[in-house]
């Protein structure tokens, strides 16, 4: 018996210490490249097509769930490598302020383009006709409002920590509006789902890519466009003393990883710089699996299969 | 002569406390009328800095503690030879490597290299032979009944395909359970020991459990690294206080025939402890064992935020894509482990002892159970590789009410919305709104003035100088609006749910048919992840203070109910027939005696509904609420050390101000009632 077990936990432990070199030998090196998994399923499936395609070049990958913005620190410490979606849009700050410290590198864009704006289901374009020009929000501020904002409209902001400066943008455009902010993504959508299922009044944020613009139908709202100027300068745009009068900037989402990788797996950081898919690409994955029900490796083995070319030519 | 004394005293006294709450609620009622006056008195004070850069470089308490854990992870700070980060890195090493061992028997299977690059991946443990060992174990514990239930439970998770899941879970719980429970034991026998350091540690046991956990994953991320280990540490560190109390406790209680018969056969102090001590304390330590696993499955969800993985990570990303079902299936599954792992420990526990052998047994024979079931996991793992039934519960068979759950709230949602809607409006417009206004205009002189009277009134002096000087650590931090909406929340949150929990204690008290379902109803409200009912509040009640008050009620329910019904049975059945045969109607039974008698339980019921509320209020955040719980979740996606533990102790602070207040109200009351 007691021999048993101790084969067994030789066993274990000759497997332990073995774990990582498995795969072929031609890549630089075979430490795991730790790639940082986040809260939304858009992000599970860029990062396991990385993954993916990492793995077929030799590398071993692992994949660690680390909060969107809490990661920065192990991305300076190396203990992590690599996250594939920082967003111009909620992450630049943080982006920058790691870049800055130069434990960190750019590894590009991944060719998608991030969306983020106030949103409003079809059916009320009836109950507001002038929609989606922002000057009509006023005018349904009623129809937009509930027992407890009335006579002011409501809207429903994301978490505190997206930033995206909707209080100030209330105010800056003068639009008698109250905002909410959801603690999370999952408080956010659940109250469009229960507003959608009654077709009740609701305007939120929301973004793209992301299964929400697919399954519900609807539109942004169209500010003022955003440009840097509207941010910085108070004088920009239509109210003279303030700034964040204009929409919500559009942007790159983008690869970073550990400075470290740069010598220790140069040909994988080459590859993810390489990397490259469109909004209408990645809306069509995030269907598959939100709304179809279908897992992310499965969702990601049929796109790869599919695409082997692409793909192929970015890791050369 | 002691009864004497407090009777003359009171007689003397019997008019200062109403005087003193008078002359109190003039002074705050002065200050408030003359609001324009007294600005600095009104207003919340900003939080307080100082120019001196003398403690560090740091100008704020906040900026302090930032300051103090840059350092420590910094390549500065030294224990000898490491440095710091060296040392914790050290640890966490020491965690992760049992845990990729669990891990890989229970979930990934080991990979075992070969020569020339190829290599062999074993198959974790089958799924069918770990069910039956676990039934056969709870059938040898106890009967067939608890080994039926096992059963089931285990087979739940199997066939909802909750399974690969379940044993990443149970991985990371193997690991933070018995790291909890030794260390927990230890802390404990030392502090039985040493009577000064019991006293250095109760406060930090008293913050282990009161700082919301959100406010110290931060530190643990830096300090342990991303991952799984930092998940197992911050599960240690919130499960593991109640195992050092419970140690203290049940070593106290120890009867001192036994202490002396020690003693007397001359042990030493390393005998003492070990032989007869513990031995003897056993039955008190299973509750602290118990508590461990309990706590530490209360952490899955959150622990799957740094990256534990497992049914945690699963509920989480059902509900962020509106899969209510799916989130509540493997909400469950987590209740389910918690049930079966915690019957299986009692069953442990209460087992009869074994048989005493004449003869030494033979290794075979003494081990004969334990062969059989190893002997099942090795052959039916063994078979999974030519029978895929038994390395998984084949994926078309697998069951999912996923649909039903979100079908049923959709139904709710469209039918009944509006009816919850105006339940809503009206509780928000005349209940909640009025409250919050009204404690947010309450100047903050004025609370500190009505926390130091009750302290004294109720505790004396360091009483009244322990609340004052915790409330004080809000106001200079400067969190004082944003804890008095925490005050405000969770203050409304506990007076529903202890009306409503009292009244299901009293009715079940009263029926003991119905006390069973009450109890499994309150068992699942308790170890079912809040996270799970957040998502269907959300959508019912929308985003806002409202939803968070559901919640908190919801989860702050079940220890109201639990004490009252204790607090009821516990009265001595002679005092209730003496009632009875004195002519006590119903009623009468109720108010003046069974009420009267229960009240210090009932108390305690209620401090431990406060405790809970003001754990649950850090969930919230989550669907959007303003006070400090959003402050702490705020800090934790921002990775701010300082400004997440600041917060955090800001919670803590108003636990231990409401429970020190309440103990003390409750001693008081059990004094006077000569209990």
């Amino acid at each position: 018996m007691r021999r048993l077990l101790q084969s067994a936990i030789l066993a274990g432990t000759v497997a332990l210490f073995t774990y990582a070199p498995i795969a072929s030998a031609e890549v630089e090196s075979t430490d795991p490249i730790k790639i940082t998994w986040h809260d939304w399923t858009g992000q599970f499936i860029t990062a396991t097509l990385v993954g993916e395609m990492l793995k077929s070049m030799g590398y071993n990958v692992e994949f660690v769930p680390a909060d969107y913005i809490a990661q920065f620190v192990g991305l300076e410490s190396g203990d992590l490598h690599v996250a594939v979606e920082i967003w111009e849009t909620t992450g630049k700050d943080a982006l920058e302020a790691s870049l800055a410290t130069g434990n960190t590198v750019d590894l590009g864009e991944t060719g998608m383009d991030a969306i983020e704006e106030w949103w409003y289901p079809l059916y009320m374009k009836e109950k507001c006709p002038g929609l989606p020009d922002w000057t009509a929000l006023n005018d349904c501020a009623e129809a937009f409002s509930t027992p407890e904002t009335h006579p002011k409209g409501r809207y429903l902001g994301g978490p505190v920590t997206w930033s995206g400066y909707d209080d100030e943008r209330a105010e800056s455009l003068g639009l008698n509006y109250e905002v909410v902010h959801a603690g999370t993504d999952a408080a956010l959508f659940g109250e469009i789902e229960s507003a959608y299922q009654r077709q009740a009044p609701i305007l939120a944020w929301v973004y793209a890519p992301h299964w929400a613009p697919a399954k519900y139908e609807g539109e942004w709202v169209e500010f003022p466009r955003y440009t840097d100027e509207c941010y910085n300068d108070p004088a920009w745009g239509s109210n003279p003393d303030m700034a964040y009068d204009c929409g919500k900037p559009r942007g790159w989402i983008k690869a970073v990883g550990w400075a470290g990788g740069e010598d220790k797996w140069p040909k994988a950081y080459q590859a993810i710089r390489n990397f490259t898919i469109d909004n209408a690409t990645m809306a069509a994955l995030i269907i598959k699996v939100d709304l179809e029900g279908q897992s992310v490796e499965d969702v990601v083995a049929e796109w790869l299969a599919e695409n082997e070319s692409t793909w192929k030519a970015w890791t050369m | 002569m002691n009864s004497t004394v407090g009777l003359s005293s009171r007689h003397k006294f019997a008019y200062t406390w109403p005087l003193a709450w008078g002359v109190a609620f003039a002074v705050v009622a002065f200050i408030w009328i003359g609001g324009d006056l007294w600005q600095w008195a009104v207003k919340a004070p900003k939080e307080l800095t100082w120019k001196v850069e003398a403690l560090g470089s740091c100008t704020s308490v906040r900026l302090c503690v930032t300051g103090f854990f840059k350092f420590m992870v910094s390549n500065e700070a030294y224990i000898f030879p490491w440095t710091f980060k060296e040392f914790t890195r050290f640890v966490a090493a020491c965690i992760e490597f049992p845990y990729q061992i669990i891990r890989s028997f229970l979930a990934s299977g080991f990979t075992i290299p070969l020569s020339g690059g190829e290599s062999w991946q074993s198959p974790p443990i089958s799924w069918l032979g770990l069910t039956v060992v676990l039934t056969a174990v709870a059938y040898r514990l106890r009967d067939w009944k608890l080994a039926l239930m096992v059963f089931l439970c285990v087979a739940y998770l199997a066939v909802f395909g909750n399974w690969e899941s379940a044993a990443i879970t149970l991985s990371s719980i193997a690991v933070a359970v018995p790291i909890g429970i030794v260390f927990g034991a230890l802390i404990g026998i030392l502090g039985y020991r040493y009577e000064k350091f019991e006293r250095a540690i109760t406060p930090i046991l008293d913050l282990m459990q009161t700082v919301p956990i959100f406010a110290y994953l931060v530190p643990v991320l830096f300090l342990f690294g991303f991952g799984p280990v930092s998940a197992v540490a911050a599960t240690v560190i919130y499960a593991m206080p109640p195992m050092v109390r419970i140690t203290m406790l049940a070593l106290k209680t120890v009867p001192l025939e036994i202490k002396e018969f020690g003693k007397m056969v001359g042990c030493t102090k390393r005998q003492m402890t070990w032989r007869v001590l513990i031995p003897a304390a056993a039955p008190g330590l299973m509750v602290g064992v118990n508590q461990v696993i309990m706590l530490s499955l209360n952490m899955v969800i959150i622990a799957s935020m740094i990256g534990a993985g497992g049914l945690g990570f699963d509920v989480l990303a059902s509900l962020r894509r509106q899969a209510i079902g799916d989130g509540l299936e493997a909400g469950i599954a987590i209740t389910l482990i918690a049930i079966v792992l915690d019957r299986l420990t009692q069953a442990w526990a209460s087992r009869s002892p074994a048989p005493h052998h004449e003869t030494k047994p033979t290794l075979l024979q003494r081990h004969k159970n334990l062969m059989l079931a190893l002997l099942i996991l090795v052959g039916t793992t063994a078979i999974s590789f030519v029978a895929p039934f038994f390395a998984q519960w084949p994926e078309q068979f697998e069951i999912s009410t996923g649909q039903f759950w979100n079908d049923l709230i959709k139904w709710i949602n469209i039918n009944f919305f509006d009816e919850l809607e105006a339940v809503k409006v009206f509780l928000l417009l005349n209940v909640l709104k009025p409250v919050k206004a009204f404690l947010l205009a309450l100047p903050w002189p004025g609370v500190l003035l009505f926390l130091a009277l009750a302290g004294l009134q109720l505790g004396g002096i360091r009483l009244a100088i322990l609340v004052v000087s915790c409330a004080s650590f809000i106001l200079i931090t400067g969190q004082w609006t944003k804890a008095m909406i925490t005050v405000y929340l969770c203050g409304i949150s506990v007076v529903i749910a202890a009306m409503i929990g009292i009244t299901i204690g009293v009715i079940a008290s009263r029926y003991p048919v119905l006390k069973r379902s009450v109890l499994v109803f309150i068992d699942t409200l308790q170890t079912l992840p809040s996270f799970v009912y957040l998502l269907p509040v959300v959508m019912l009640f929308r985003v806002g203070d409202f939803s968070a008050m559901v919640a908190v009620v919801l989860y702050a329910l079940p220890p109201a109910v639990r004490y009252t019904l204790y607090g009821i049975q516990q009265i001595s059945p002679s005092l209730i027939e003496a009632a009875k045969t004195s002519g006590c109607t119903k009623r009468q039974l109720l108010t003046k005696v069974q009420f009267r008698l229960a009240w210090p339980e009932i108390m305690l019921g209620v401090n431990q509904t406060v405790m809970f509320a003001l754990s649950m209020l850090v969930i919230t955040a989550l669907v959007g609420t303003r006070d400090l719980g959003q402050e702490v979740y705020i800090a934790l996606t921002k990775a701010d050390t300082g400004r997440g533990l600041v917060a955090g102790l800001s919670v803590a602070f108003i636990a231990i101000i409401t429970d020190r207040l309440i103990s003390a109200a409750a001693k008081k009351r059990k004094q006077a009632l000569g209990l």
